[in-house]
């Protein structure tokens, strides 16, 4: 049997977990590739126009992945219980999917965590070993082996990032969803041009979560979705340590059409800059808006100093 | 410290309890907003974020005029999507304005603490009497039921009036006698009345008239104005017009459970908001033969959005046309006509198709 997990949305945050898991309980598995205009376009057909574009390259990942395995892995995340709820975008992508696809005989592998209803992480991987028919004694050994290996991967990004926050360069804190930042077609263009710009991009997913999700209360007290708590969160650890703020969002996201702008409102001491990515080709636009962006945080320091 | 002046955003013909509540039951001012208009739209999107959904804007400029016509608490719920958070951004962008209010904002309460709503109330007046709260509240929950009722009959027989205007003339009569209720069997009397009244207002009702379902997202369903009164336009094509949606069937009778078994067929899990509603709702006019139905939504409404992929397997299945709407601040009244009317002569020749 083989396992197909689509590329997108909670893929960047949950990888490690997939794919340790799966790993040690021996069952194969095939990752679509990473997001290209073919995969976006044929997304786009399958997704209603409307849609965000992380959605439209979900639906594209899924798409390659018909034909090529036997399950494909779709998560479902609609509560976290006390950390917060998910952008309804996750409850409704298992269904959505199955929608959009119905009629190319696919078979779906349920990764369904609702805290309210259901119970946490250890069960949600106890029932997916399940279903590929593993006992419980197997896919219990292979959830903690994988919780290790996530844990240890959290680490080791951590402690290269608080490496970065050293030294006097010029650092930009960017601010966004794992599956925009991390995906290549989506943030790393963004990332590329930073570096290019001699500056050092700060990921604000990667940070210590408990930490973060507490911190989002200095800045806003009743952001009820746990993900951008903890990009709130990761704002208010970051903000001693960086120059400027980059928010990157995608077209058009309901969550962060309202937390980047108590975002903007509320962290002031800082130039941030609000970038929304729509998934047109061109990146002269993308350029010009981050070069001036870094020009204006270059002026900012340069008067620092000269006030110091 | 000035009195209360309490305001909270249109929605439909809500107000009407709405201001019966925070009056006779909260013991405060209550004033209503001025009814919403272009203005309204304007200075609400001047001030929101570009890509937040329209009711976020209807909101704030609900807020603005309301504090203009001498509002000076305000008061917003918290909600399931990003209704959730409205609160905290408007209660932000009214400060940075200047405006000098207190805000009431619902979503700081949690669900599974009962008390710390009555808290949120608590801030509004101190004096408050929990027991007639609660005895006004019943009462307010009746009334809400009485103007669902009243409006559903209407909506589905307006569009056949003998004399134009007489169902909006009746429905402003039976809106304006409930502020004046002192009781359940008053209310009651006068819904009973008003009924009675509206059930023999003169139609000329084909046998077999176009029938249209409207479904859709919250707000902009609930919301004539959101919607450019398409329950209105629709009517003056003779249409009978269902919609399942308001604050009865949903908060009061919320019967989400049963409707995950209804339409497991499409869904497994529930989507989040309204979809599952729509849903819902759009296999029940298929299976009951409407000659169509009606999306309506703000633009970017994630859940409704989600519920769009399920609801073209709906249209296939059953053969039966859907018209979606997308509502933002721009949105143009001839574009919307257009699209009506062609929707119209459609379901107008399919109908005479399988005669």
């Amino acid at each position: 049997m083989k396992i197909g997990i689509p590329r997108a949305l909670l893929y960047y945050r949950y990888h490690t977990l997939w794919e340790t898991f799966f790993e040690e309980l021996g069952v194969e598995t095939v990752i679509s590739p990473p997001t290209n205009k073919g995969i976006l376009d044929s997304g786009s057909i399958y997704a209603i126009d409307e849609s965000c574009l992380p959605m439209k390259i979900f639906l594209g990942h899924v798409e390659w992945l018909i034909g090529r395995c036997d399950m494909i892995l779709l998560p479902r995340i609609a509560s976290l219980g006390r950390q917060g709820s998910a952008c309804m975008r996750y409850q409704a992508a298992y269904d959505v999917a199955r929608n959009a696809f119905r009629g190319r005989q696919i078979k779906l592998l349920d990764y369904n965590v609702d805290l309210r209803k259901n119970g946490g992480q250890i069960e949600t991987f106890l029932s997916l070993g399940r279903a590929v028919g593993k006992k419980r004694a197997q896919s219990l050994h292979a959830y903690l082996a994988a919780r290790q290996a996530d844990k240890a991967v959290g680490t080791a990004e951590l402690l290269h990032q608080q490496d970065l926050l050293r030294g006097d360069r010029c650092r930009i804190l960017v601010v966004g969803h794992p599956y925009n930042v991390y995906d290549p077609y989506v943030g790393g263009p963004v990332l590329d041009c930073l570096r290019a710009l001699n500056t050092v991009p700060i990921i604000a997913d990667i940070v210590d979560r408990r930490e973060a999700l507490e911190r989002s209360a200095n800045i806003s007290s009743t952001l009820p979705w746990a993900f951008n708590r903890q990009l709130v969160g990761a704002i208010d650890i970051y903000r001693r340590y960086v120059d400027g703020i980059v928010l990157m969002s995608t077209f058009p996201c309901g969550p962060d059409s309202l937390v980047n702008e108590i975002v903007v409102r509320r962290v002031r001491e800082l130039p941030v800059l609000n970038l929304l990515i729509d998934g047109q080709e061109g990146s002269a636009g993308l350029e010009t808006r981050l070069e001036s962006f870094v020009d204006i945080i270059h002026f900012k320091r340069e008067e620092d100093i000269t006030l110091a | 410290m000035p009195e209360t002046k309490v305001s909270f955003p249109h929605l439909g013909s809500y107000c009407v309890p709405i201001e019966y509540l925070f009056t006779r039951g909260v013991g405060v001012d209550y004033v209503t907003p001025p009814p919403i208009t272009r203005r309204t739209l304007e200075i609400g999107s001047r001030y929101s974020p570009d890509t937040v959904c329209a009711p976020f804007k209807y909101n704030l400029g609900n807020y603005i005029e309301t504090i203009e016509a001498g509002a000076n608490t305000l008061v917003q719920t918290g909600g399931v999507c990003r209704l959730g958070y409205y609160g905290e951004l408007h209660e932000q962008i009214l400060r940075d304005l200047g405006y000098k209010v207190r805000f009431v904002n619902m979503a700081r309460a949690s669900y599974s603490n009962p008390a710390s709503f009555y808290s949120e109330f608590l801030s509004i007046n101190p004096d408050l009497s929990l027991k007639r709260v609660a005895a006004v509240l019943t009462l307010v929950l009746k009334m809400v039921e009485h103007i669902d009722a009243f409006e559903s009959y209407m909506r589905n027989n307006v569009g056949f009036e003998c004399e134009e205007g007489s169902f909006d003339r009746l429905h402003q009569d039976f809106l304006a006698s409930l502020s004046a209720v002192e009781s359940h069997k008053e209310l009651s009397a006068i819904s009973k009345l008003y009924m009675r009244r509206l059930k023999e207002l003169p139609i000329n009702r084909p046998k077999n008239p176009l029938r249209v379902g409207i479904i859709g997202e919250y707000y902009t369903i609930m919301e004539p104005f959101s919607n450019h009164f398409m329950e209105k336009s629709l009517a003056r094509m003779g249409i009978a017009v269902d919609r399942w949606i308001n604050i009865s069937n949903t908060l009061l009778h919320n019967p989400s459970k049963k409707v995950i078994t209804h339409i497991k067929d499409y869904a497994k899990y529930d989507m989040g908001a309204t979809a599952m509603f729509s849903i819902d709702k759009a296999l029940e006019f298929a299976k009951k033969h409407y000659d169509g139905i009606i999306h309506v939504k703000s633009f970017g409404c994630t859940p409704e959005i989600d519920a769009m992929t399920v609801l073209q397997n709906i249209s296939n299945d059953y053969k039966i046309p859907i018209l979606y709407f997308s509502f933002d601040s721009q949105t143009s009244e001839t574009g919307i006509q257009t699209r009506l009317e062609a929707f119209y002569d459609m379901i107008v020749m399919r109908k005479e198709d399988r005669k």
